[in-house]
């Protein structure tokens, strides 16, 4: 097992090296340098100049990118001109939240997805089934920014329920009901396509195991139905399930970007938008390469996770 | 199973009503009397004064720091602030100023001639030892000064390489905020989350992406502020920040969408409105192509119907600019500039005189951008409106950096018009750096439509040498009618800035500088 983890973790690195090459240049060659973004309507040629030099963005494009990373293997990550902090800093604190943000809306997406699936397939064709197929298409179907405003209105403008935005309320205590007040919408939007694409797969996953004959042997031995759903079949068709729930949580972990944009949830994915925005380069190319070392990191944690449920993977 | 089910339940059913409860708890709490929260539009950069460059920064640090002059509640007119009274020698190149007795840094260090000194500086000095606490992207408005100099501890002298009338208003602008020196050199290149000026607020704390907060300064010179505590709160998304406002999650919102402004109809809140020094037109390029004859400039200037575009595309927003200085300088508008009228017909003739009818026009589109209100829809209404006059008008679309990019360099080879915004501080500025032959993009200006008028450059130059605020006046209208006539761009709209306070708010008003000034806002 050590030995297979080992591998895959010396696999990472090429693809890392090849990540911090294309973001590096992408946001080299894209039009519009950090100083125009800074000057903005006072972007002469002359002043232009001038500030590229202070940030040092004067010298040749390989030379930049050693520095980089020659400091990035070194763990500094440099420094953010936009916020005027390090990146490292700011990429952590900001992950956490997503963190915070995604961890809980894959709890939710998980748990809902997999046992609505599951019904469904136990009901298979009966009204339950019928009901659940249909609140799993409209879910998949609503963009998540337009669910988001919706949610606001009606739950925080009309209703007065939650907060609007934010993490933390601005006065009062910071404790754990303050926070799952203002994580509760936005985990709940975020949560809804990833539910709806687990359901469906957990649907024909279950129906698939369903038909197999060491099914029919525990109900003829006289498992009660519920345990033959929930402790034979669910375990059987967790093996296909959970590889699914490894990419929905890739997914959950990008789609929080509209969500943090909504919900103004101070997290990574909001720090790149306005990052790339504002032409913040270094904090552009920290904030992917570490979003990036994670996923690696979760991918390898799922390939892990389905190995010791399937020996035959190990290879 | 029957009682597992039952607990099932009931467990289910406490967790949502907790969840719930403890939701609605949240977000009914009020927020406290004399405790201000402002929606802002992004998180500060910095705030360091010397350092920023966005209006949005400027928000919050004109309340916390002082300049040594300000701008007139209301107006655009230089009054004394941290300065008491100063001189300037007859040749317009040396200001001396009196500084104000007694006043106090936040941290406690005294403020002085030798702290006006260091801000200066450390600014401009390559080898002055925080010079590295920067880059300062804007002190190019002080690249006039030569030296500044310590006469005794209250009086202090700038000494210019020449006259430079603009000076004292790029003093009241953020830029030439005075920091605590020692502040400096405590937090050296984190001086910008440690701010300490003299103003009537003080820094508090910054929590990233949440909140910058400042409470009032009890011995502010000019008298404490009403409020106890305000809190700045970054809330990038439009419509988000204006479901805060209809939640009461803050009590004052800048920067309202257009077409949100229905939403804050009624007793319950309060829209403001003020012109601001702000400018929306279109560069023409004057070099190459149909906009080379001024004839076709003026066509396209009667063409395009402006009243539409702030009525309807911007929702009364803007109002209709009639040349290149916007009113709220008022002491350098010209009253009589009458803006051109719609006039389709006349439009015609003048593109048949000029035998351009048919002409394909490029036009560079923004899709938003600092000033720029609503690019793309007011870029389609200006493309309608002049093919109803017989011009083909393709649009291309750039982000806003990347079209600065193509714009700033000038429009030859690439465009005819492009769309653009300015907002200044001084009635100077924008003409002296995009009218005049001198600043054309290959000398470093912004005339990016090659526009070239030797009268207008004379005026140019005999205003930012003159100290005498009436003659700058006459010189100034005297250019906006030549350039109205001209037609170097298409004059479009004056940008009105808005707010929304809630019925708890009082005393506030909006400032034509654009700043929020906020020490004498009450709240209930």
């Amino acid at each position: 097992m050590a030995g297979y983890i080992l591998k895959r973790l010396v696999s990472a690195i090429p693809v890392l090296l090849g990540i911090s090459i294309i973001v590096f240049l992408i946001m080299a060659m894209i039009p519009g340098d950090p100083a125009m973004a800074i000057l903005g309507s006072y972007a002469t040629p002359e002043n232009v100049e001038k500030l590229n030099r202070d940030l040092g963005l004067d010298k040749p494009l390989v030379q930049r990118y050693l520095i980089w990373l020659g400091n990035l293997v070194q763990g500094d990550f440099g420094r953010s001109f936009s916020l005027n902090r390090a990146v490292l800093d700011e990429v952590l604190e900001r992950f956490n939240t997503t963190l915070l943000l995604a961890g809980t809306s894959f709890v939710i997406c998980s748990i809902l997805g997999v046992s609505a699936g599951a019904i469904a397939a136990a009901r298979q064709f009966a009204l339950a089934d019928k009901a659940i197929t249909f609140v799993v298409l409209l879910g998949i179907s609503i963009p998540s920014f337009f669910l988001g405003m919706m949610m606001i209105l009606l739950f925080s403008v009309n209703l007065r329920w939650f907060p609007v935005s934010g993490m933390w309320p601005i006065y009062g205590t910071r404790d754990l009901s303050a926070l799952v007040s203002h994580l509760t919408l936005p985990a709940l939007v975020l949560a809804v396509v990833a539910t709806g694409v687990i359901a469906r797969l957990s649907r024909s996953a279950m129906l698939e195991v369903l038909r197999q004959d060491f099914i029919r042997t525990a109900r003829a031995k006289g498992v009660h139905e519920r345990g033959v759903i929930w402790r034979h079949a669910l375990r059987a068709a967790m093996v296909s399930i959970i590889p699914v729930l490894g990419v929905q949580a890739g997914f959950v972990l990008s789609g929080a970007v509209y969500v943090e944009i909504v919900f103004q949830w101070p997290g990574v994915g909001r720090m790149l938008v306005d990052a790339i925005l504002k032409r913040d380069i270094l904090l552009v190319q920290g904030g992917v390469v570490f979003v990036a070392a994670c996923y690696v990191m979760f991918n390898l944690a799922v390939d892990v996770a389905q190995s010791l449920l399937d020996p035959r993977i190990r290879t | 199973m029957k009682h597992s089910e039952i607990t099932r339940r009931v467990l289910l059913a406490a967790t949502t009503a907790t969840v719930v409860g403890l939701g609605a708890v949240a977000a009914s709490a009020q927020s406290p009397a004399n405790v201000l929260i402002v929606g802002q539009i992004a998180e500060p950069k910095s705030l360091d004064p010397a350092a920023v460059t966005a209006v949005n920064d400027f928000r919050i640090l004109m309340n916390v720091f002082d300049g040594l002059v300000r701008y007139r509640d209301g107006t655009l007119e230089v009054e004394e602030a941290l300065a008491t009274d100063w001189t300037i020698s007859d040749d317009g190149t040396v200001y001396t100023f009196s500084l104000r007795d007694g006043v106090k840094f936040h941290d406690g260090s005294d403020f002085n001639a030798e702290a006006v000194k260091f801000n200066f500086d450390r600014m401009l000095d390559e080898g002055h030892p925080y010079h590295d606490t920067g880059p300062f992207p804007l002190s190019f408005f002080f690249s006039a000064v030569n030296s500044v100099d310590v006469v005794d501890s209250m009086s202090v002298q700038f000494t210019l390489n020449a006259p430079y009338a603009p000076f004292l208003s790029n003093l009241a602008y953020p830029t030439g905020l005075i920091v605590s020196p020692a502040s400096v050199e405590a937090h050296g290149s984190e001086v910008g989350r440690n701010p300490s000026g003299t103003g009537a607020f003080k820094f508090v704390e910054w929590r990233s992406n949440e909140a910058v907060v400042v409470e009032a300064n009890p011995g502010y010179w000019d008298g404490a502020p009403a409020l106890e505590t305000v809190v700045f709160r970054p809330i990038t998304d439009a419509n988000t920040r204006t479901a805060e406002m209809l939640a009461g999650g803050i009590d004052l919102m800048v920067e309202v969408p257009p077409v949100s402004l229905s939403e804050f109809q009624g007793d319950a809140f309060t829209i403001h409105e003020q012109a601001g020094p702000h400018v929306w037109f279109l560069i023409l390029n004057a070099k190459e192509g149909p906009f080379a004859d001024v004839r076709v400039r003026q066509a396209a200037n009667y063409a395009i119907n402006k009243e539409a575009i702030v009525n309807d595309v911007l929702e009364g927003t803007a109002a209709v600019a009639a040349g290149p200085t916007p009113p709220a300088f008022a002491w350098a508008y010209n009253e009589n500039l009458q803006p051109y009228p719609y006039d389709p017909d006349k439009a015609r003739a003048l593109i048949a005189e000029a035998g351009a009818e048919g002409a394909e026009l490029t036009f560079f589109v923004t899709e938003g951008g600092s000033g720029m209100l609503d690019p793309v829809a007011m870029g389609t209404a200006i493309q309608a409106d002049l093919e109803a006059v017989g011009l083909e008008v393709s649009i291309e679309t750039y982000e806003w950096n990347t079209f600065l990019g193509e714009v700033n360099p000038g429009l030859e080879g690439k465009a005819d018009m492009a769309e653009m915004a300015w907002m200044t501080n001084d009635p100077d500025t924008l003409p002296f750096l995009a009218l005049r032959t001198a600043a054309w993009p290959d000398q470093g200006g912004f005339n990016s439509g090659y526009y070239s008028n030797p009268e207008v450059d004379k005026l140019l130059e005999a205003a930012r040498a003159s100290t005498d605020q009436d003659e700058r006046a006459m010189l100034y209208k005297e250019m906006q009618t030549i350039v109205q006539e001209d037609a170097p761009w298409v004059f479009v709209a004056n940008w009105k800035q808005n707010a929304v306070t809630s019925d708890r708010v009082g005393n506030f008003s909006l400032q034509p500088s654009f700043f929020l000034l906020l020490d004498e806002v009450t709240k209930n």
